[in-house]
């Protein structure tokens, strides 16, 4: 493991534990049981059987040939994490944390979720593993997901209706941390992305780095070769740190892509990054966007895995040290690459994964054929048909001049 | 730094909301607890995701939010209530991120400029608030720390570094009103007494004269909010306008009284 996050659990300034003396002994226990579970052989060896016998693993890595001829540039590769069980990377990250949790005898979960996937993901390996899954849930997002949260219902869980703040994933994720407070005894908080205070973060990324792995052998055995670009989308960034890890060392780009939504320059996105500042947020040290007071901004984007006023520490991290880009892609941009990735490829992406897509469309276009771009195609776009459709009814289509 | 009541009694210790529902009600919402016998005031600062709070101070702080109101007012509201008569010490209850975002020093120099007696920052445990408290005692404040049902080993590292008084969660939870108080929570006290060299208090969830009585012999004081803010909320529009602001006041300050009647009977 790398020198990131130290013993207290910060990315060089990012990260820690801002979180009520409450949750303190949880999180002890949790790091306790995490060092050894990620040393223990059969530990390890039961997540990889899992991932592989009931997700599916290893997803396929996929030549987007039509599309490379389209922009007759760099060859584009997707990593397609759309294939996983219940369509997106959030099982692995699901899996690997219900295997703690059983393992530290928990047998209750709490998951927070934006779009339904991470719930959706909770709920399916609760049912596996013979645990109760209770799932917070914005009741904006509840509304327009509708289909997720009858998912969630249908494979056991129950899904509460968060109704403070602006009813969507900040505050979902704040009621899960309210929630996890007083049930901390015997309960296990199982978060969904590369956030939260330590040691979510590190334990999200050890769970999710196999993305990453894959796709680099893959992709060694495909083309004699490492990838000149890597690109995926980042909200808390799980799919984004899972994809970037094992290349860290290597000399490959690294470009992640945030939600421009309506554009940067407007009140209407989710850069974290790119717009925030520093400070804290769901007991992490990160970029954010917030006011001068340091009262959190509420953000926007049509992605609602993107929809997130903070991003992963690592990820903060990885910013201020140069060694990943990090880029922004606007609500038209992603639907554009999402429409011309379904008429010629074949896949309909989630939204989220649109954003990748449509940054790797930008840079392909711009490198020799010699070069190849891999992109995370980290989920698939079945939950947001509807949205595509009101979209797409609304008038809004746009040109694809953007790819 | 924190002087605390010489006399040999529990302290009543409050807790509201800075500019709810308006900042100039806070400044005689103020008066009236002191009048109530209030030891110490706790100012909290609004903040748009309060993780350790529960519904009631969430509203409230969505309310003084609406009035603008920030770190810096808050502190500002202090020598409003020392003008108006406020005695007492007054203590700064704020989320980390507002203090990061004023910065430390200036929020320290701010604090100590407008004679702030204390600062105590929920979300900003042990291992994250070295450099915080460092920085609160040169400026003469009192950084006041909790410890709660969980802290179990941590409790005497926590208590070692304790200034003006250890603050004690009740129960497991967010802040808010609970019916009933947990069996443990009075060995807890006990335990954390035999390690603090400082007055221990009690809060999170005491919202009734009942629980007040059957605390008093255990602690130096007992923390209120919920019960009073949610008073607050009740009688938001009462003290919003000036005809009906001063009976209002009177019977918040009645029914902060009836709830620390335990503690008068000493």
């Amino acid at each position: 493991m790398r020198a990131v996050p130290d013993e207290r659990g910060r990315f060089g300034d990012f990260g820690g534990k801002f979180v009520p003396e409450t949750l303190m002994l949880p999180l002890e226990e949790i790091e306790r049981e995490l060092t050894k579970a990620l040393a223990d052989e059969r530990f390890m060896n039961e997540y990889l059987q899992v991932l592989r016998e009931y997700s599916g693993r290893p997803t396929a890595l996929t030549f987007a040939k039509n599309l490379t001829e389209t922009f007759n540039g760099a060859k584009i590769y997707f990593k397609r994490e759309d294939l996983n069980h219940t369509g997106a990377h959030k099982i692995n990250n699901a899996i690997g944390q219900a295997l703690l949790a059983k393992r530290m005898g928990k047998k209750k979960i709490i998951a927070e979720t934006g779009a339904g996937q991470h719930g959706v993901a909770a709920a399916t390996v609760a049912a596996r593993f013979g645990m109760e899954c209770i799932v917070f849930m914005g009741e904006e997002d509840v509304k327009r997901q509708e289909l997720n949260v009858f998912r969630m219902k249908l494979l056991g869980a129950e899904v509460v209706s968060v109704a403070s703040g602006n009813k969507t994933l900040k505050d979902a994720t704040n009621e899960a941390i309210r929630y996890w407070v007083q049930h901390c005894d015997d309960h296990y908080y199982m978060i969904g992305s590369v956030v939260g205070p330590h040691p979510y973060p590190l334990m999200v990324r050890e769970f999710q780095k196999i993305i990453g792995e894959e796709a680099k052998r893959q992709f060694l055995e495909r083309e004699g070769k490492l990838p000149d670009v890597v690109v995926a989308c980042v909200g808390g960034g799980s799919n984004a740190i899972g994809m970037f890890y094992p290349f860290l060392e290597d000399d490959v780009v690294l470009v992640g892509v945030e939600a421009a939504g309506k554009g940067i320059d407007t009140s209407y996105h989710a850069a974290t990054i790119t717009k925030g500042t520093k400070g804290v947020i769901h007991g992490s040290l990160t970029y954010l966007l917030q006011d001068e007071h340091g009262q959190i901004v509420e953000p926007y984007s049509i992605s609602a895995g993107l929809d997130y006023p903070g991003v992963g520490p690592e990820h903060a991290y990885l910013a201020s040290t140069g060694r990943v880009q990090y880029e922004s892609i606007t609500d038209d941009e992603a639907l554009a690459a999402l429409q011309l990735t379904a008429q010629a490829e074949g896949i309909i992406p989630a939204i989220e994964s649109a954003h990748a897509l449509a940054k790797a469309f930008q840079i392909a276009k711009e490198q020799p054929k010699e070069a190849a771009v891999l992109v995370c195609l980290s989920g698939r776009g079945d939950k947001d048909v509807q949205t595509v459709m009101n979209y797409l009814q609304g008038g809004e289509r746009v040109e694809v001049t953007n790819c | 730094m924190l002087k605390l009541p010489t006399a040999n009694k529990t302290m009543f210790i409050p807790f509201i909301v800075a500019g709810d529902p308006h900042p100039s009600v806070t400044v005689e919402l103020a008066l009236a607890l002191q009048n109530a016998g209030a030891s110490i005031l706790e100012l909290g600062v609004p903040y748009s995701d309060p993780l350790a709070d529960g519904p009631i101070i969430q509203r409230a702080a969505q309310r003084a939010l609406k009035h603008d109101m920030t770190l810096k007012k808050a502190i500002e509201l202090v020598p409003l209530m020392r003008k108006r008569g406020v005695q007492i010490p007054i203590i700064i209850f704020t989320y980390y991120n507002p203090v990061l975002q004023l910065g430390e020093e200036y929020f320290f120099a701010l604090a100590q400029k407008n004679n702030v007696d204390g600062v105590l920052i929920p979300d900003l445990p042990f291992e994250e608030s070295g450099h915080i408290r460092q920085l609160s005692a040169q400026s003469g404040l009192s950084f006041i720390s909790l410890v709660a049902p969980t802290s179990k080993k941590r409790i005497e590292k926590i208590a070692s570094q304790a200034q003006g008084f250890l603050y004690c969660v009740s129960s497991l939870g967010v802040t808010g009103i609970r019916d009933k108080l947990p069996n443990e929570l009075y060995e807890f006290l006990e335990e954390v007494k035999t390690h603090s060299s400082v007055p221990v208090v009690v809060g999170f969830g005491i919202s009734r004269s009942e629980q007040v009585q059957a605390l008093k012999e255990h602690c130096d004081g007992i923390v209120i909010g919920s019960a009073l803010v949610q008073k607050i909320e009740q009688l938001a529009d009462c003290l919003l306008q000036e005809k009906t602001r001063k009976d209002a006041l009177i019977q918040f300050q009645q029914y902060a009284q009836s709830l620390v009647e335990p503690l008068k009977r000493e």
